[in-house]
């Protein structure tokens, strides 16, 4: 966790365009272009900060433009501008085009989101549990398994962008949803047997433990389908989503539970 | 005591044939289907437009530039009223949202407030200290005008878009004073996008005879003139010295179209005023034959003919040096009209036709490997209850998508994203319970009382546990756009259609099996 922090603060996050703002540009080219000369004639142009990478195959071709704010060129213009330096049979895969105004927004709108979806789960597990143990227990699991993601995101480079606030509340849906399964058969426990608590935690996490590695097996199964042959619009996103299941699967079970403990969870508190 | 429920039997038999009544008009295409008889269900999957290509446009309506033009109006009145009823004024001037002007005459306030009153908006309001009079416009008036401002630039987009012949577009306001623009399938966004952004205000002025040389060797314009831009850079003429009163604008045409002028063979824009501008038009050629008229789009001159004889019958062509596209844009921008006030592209978001089918087929292929791998696993672990959780994961896909269909929800990539996803996280809980069956069986349970006790305990969990999946879900579908509420929608949909499958369904399976066939020994 503290890693994941110093990576997050370290290393920045590469923000896509979505929180950024700027212009991106997927060109598929009739054949594998010299990336170097292409870089060359970008520059030339003179439309503000590039960047330039292959994507999925050399032929195709990412292009992630800044919009620099205090240029009278429209971002139409600088499309165009682009356009007319690359061959006329390229096929334009996606052109895409976020304002700083909205970018701003986006950026709020996704912080909210994640906030939100804790406090939500926090409360809910609160109520469910009837001990706010558990619910800070869960909460501080979730924590981990967000700030971990985000190091993911920052020591890969993968680009940070909507689909990844995505990824990362399903990876927080999902880690509850392990962080459930064991809370649960403490809570179970809990009125059938009279071991200490201690004992008590440790025995409900072995018995939990094969469903939560086998559910874990099948989700990143298909998740490797999605990797593999998913195409790649969604390849960051479905990576960041197996780093999730496997970090969340260790947080349910190291972290959760045994915080309830250090939270100073007493069993006579449930029994009254 | 485990038993077959005959309400459960009868609810899993109506699932199972609603889900096929709503799955059977996704087989067929989008035109086929309206063909269906009138008993079958019409609805469809749709595809979002990062799987069929298309663009989306988010657009800002610039609001404040008609407060502005409103506020210059309103100094305009005030002027008019003053003069009209001989008072002295001085300091006139115009605000944000408003104007001010200082009474010379501090006794004449009253009779000054009385004068402009009349002659102004009803929304304006006017507060004198002193010998000033502050007029404002009041809060409803603002949020009118802007509400105004911004539906009939929705009205003006709509138009230019149906005329591009987009086909079915979406065109929906957002908040105050956004738009969103929707277009699938669309083969040259760029030109759309041109049309939708332009202002398009079209005024027809006289040209001055003074050149533009002549003005800058004198070092100032002829009074009442202002310079313009000839829009095609090109052009000999760079520049014109137009005179600043407008004759006539676009608001008076009837109709505009591209056609090609018989003498030149050059493309043209015929366009035809009504009665009212046709009158004007008619007066304006008669009065300045053989001088030369402006012809304005959004400030810049595209063409400055001489009048060579009257026009009577209101109708004229613009000849600029027009490509056949640009003659067709520009007479559909006539057509659609001038948008009240500028509007800027926020956000675009365009996919190419041909990364649309790769991701459908590549979103195919990983949701076929994805489901191989989990139902060979399956089965490999829990044998012939493995088979049990493999019907329900093939059932759950097709549940998912009949309710796809019957919200007609929109499919996006992320979206089968989310049916992989599904795939992998469904068989949760049927894991969840032959888990705590196996537990049972061990703890020396009789098969039946395992089952039994099995689902008993572990439909708690599963609640709880989904419940809080259907959290993130929610959330990610309150604050997402797009392509991630796609994501959204088929994980809520999936952990719904899941949890029924998990709890109803196979339990319906196993208990027939265990009922019937009495085995022995439970292979799990």
């Amino acid at each position: 966790m503290g890693l994941s922090a110093f990576l997050f603060l370290t290393k920045n996050l590469n923000l896509g365009i979505d929180f950024k703002g700027g212009i991106m540009v997927e060109a598929k080219f009739s054949q594998a272009p010299n990336l170097a000369i292409l870089r060359d004639k970008i520059d030339k142009l003179q439309i503000g900060n590039s960047e330039i990478q292959e994507f999925g195959d050399s032929n195709t071709i990412l292009f992630r433009l800044e919009k620099i704010d205090d240029s009278n060129m429209t971002q139409e213009q600088i499309i165009q501008k682009l356009k007319n330096e690359l061959d006329s049979d390229t096929d334009y895969r996606r052109v895409e085009f976020v304002g700083p105004k909205v970018g701003k927004e986006l950026k709020s709108i996704a912080i909210k989101a994640v906030l939100f979806s804790l406090i939500a789960m926090f409360i809910y597990i609160w109520f469910r549990f009837s001990g706010w143990q558990f619910g800070l227990g869960a909460l501080v699991a979730l924590f981990h398994d967000v700030l971990s993601t985000m190091g993911f995101f920052s020591l890969t480079q993968i680009e940070f962008n909507l689909a990844s606030i995505a990824a990362i509340l399903t990876i927080a849906g999902y880690s509850i949803n392990d962080t459930v399964v064991v809370f649960d058969r403490i809570r179970e426990n809990l009125v059938k047997t009279d071991r200490e608590l201690e004992e008590l935690l440790n025995q409900s996490i072995n018995q939990t433990l094969s469903r939560t590695l086998m559910t874990s097996i099948t989700t990143l199964l298909a998740l490797l389908a999605l990797f593999v042959f998913g195409g790649e619009v969604v390849k960051g996103f479905v990576s960041a989503m197996m780093w999730g299941v496997l970090i969340g699967t260790y947080s349910s079970i190291f972290i959760a539970s045994p915080l309830i403990l250090f939270f100073g969870f007493k069993k006579v508190e449930e029994k009254s | 005591m485990l038993k077959i429920n005959k309400w459960n039997v009868f609810f899993v038999l109506a699932v199972c044939v609603t889900a096929i009544y709503y799955i059977i008009p996704n087989i067929y295409g989008k035109s086929e289907v309206t063909a269906l008889p009138k008993f079958l269900s019409q609805k469809q999957v749709n595809l979002g437009l990062d799987l069929q290509g298309g663009s989306h446009l988010l657009l800002e309506v610039d609001t404040k530039s008609v407060l502005k033009e409103k506020s210059e109006d309103l100094v305009d009145d005030i002027r008019k009223s003053l003069r009209k009823s001989k008072i002295k004024y001085s300091n006139l001037g115009s605000k944000i949202t408003g104007a001010v002007v200082t009474i010379t005459d501090p006794e004449k306030i009253t009779l000054a407030k009385n004068s402009i009153k009349e002659n102004i908006e009803k929304g304006i309001l006017i507060e004198e200290s002193k010998n000033k009079l502050n007029l404002f416009f009041s809060d409803q008036y603002i949020i009118d005008t802007r509400s105004n401002t911004v539906e009939q630039s929705i009205e003006v987009v709509r138009k230019r878009v149906d005329e591009s012949g987009t086909k079915e577009p979406s065109i929906q306001r957002q908040g105050e004073e956004r738009i969103v623009v929707q277009l699938p399938g669309i083969k040259n966004p760029e030109r759309v996008k041109a049309l939708i952004g332009r202002t398009a205000k079209l005024n027809f002025h006289m040209l001055d005879p003074t050149t533009v040389e002549l003005a800058e060797q004198r070092g100032k314009l002829p009074p009442g003139t202002f310079k313009a831009l000839n829009s095609d850079p090109t052009a000999y003429e760079k520049q014109f010295v137009v005179k600043k009163r407008v004759l006539l604008t676009g608001e008076r045409l009837k109709n505009a179209a591209a056609t090609v002028d018989a003498q030149t063979g050059r493309y043209v824009v015929a366009f035809e005023f009504d009665k009212k501008g046709a009158k004007k038009f008619a007066k304006v050629t008669t009065d300045n034959t053989y001088q030369r008229l402006a012809i304005l789009l959004d400030n810049k001159v595209i063409s400055a003919p001489q009048i060579r004889e009257p026009i009577t019958g209101g109708q004229g062509n613009i000849s600029g040096n027009f490509s056949p596209e640009a003659a067709n844009d520009l007479a559909v921008l006539l057509r659609a009209g001038s948008l009240p006030a500028p509007i800027k592209v926020l956000e675009e978001r365009t996919v190419g036709p041909s990364l649309g089918i790769d991701s459908i087929e590549a979103g195919k292929k990983a949701l076929v490997i994805g489901f191989i791998l989990v139902i060979v696993f399956m089965i490999i672990r829990y044998k012939a209850f493995g088979i049990v959780a493999d019907f329900a994961i093939i059932f759950n896909i097709i549940l998912l998508i009949s309710m796809l269909s019957a919200i007609e929800a929109t499919l996006t990539m992320p979206g089968i994203a989310g049916i992989v996803l599904t795939v992998g996280m469904a068989v949760d809980a049927n894991v969840l319970v032959f888990e705590r069956i196996k537990e049972e069986i061990r703890s020396g349970r009789s098969i039946l009382n395992s089952i039994d006790l099995g689902y008993k305990f572990a439909i708690k969990t599963i609640l709880d546990a989904n419940f809080t999946t259907l959290i993130a879900a929610l959330l990610l579908y309150n604050y997402g756009s797009g392509p991630i509420k796609g994501f959204a929608v088929t994980l809520s949909i999936g952990i719904l259609t899941s949890m029924f499958t998990a709890l109803i369904l196979t339990k319906l399976i196993v208990t027939f099996w265990v009922l019937k066939l009495k085995p022995k020994r439970l292979y799990i």
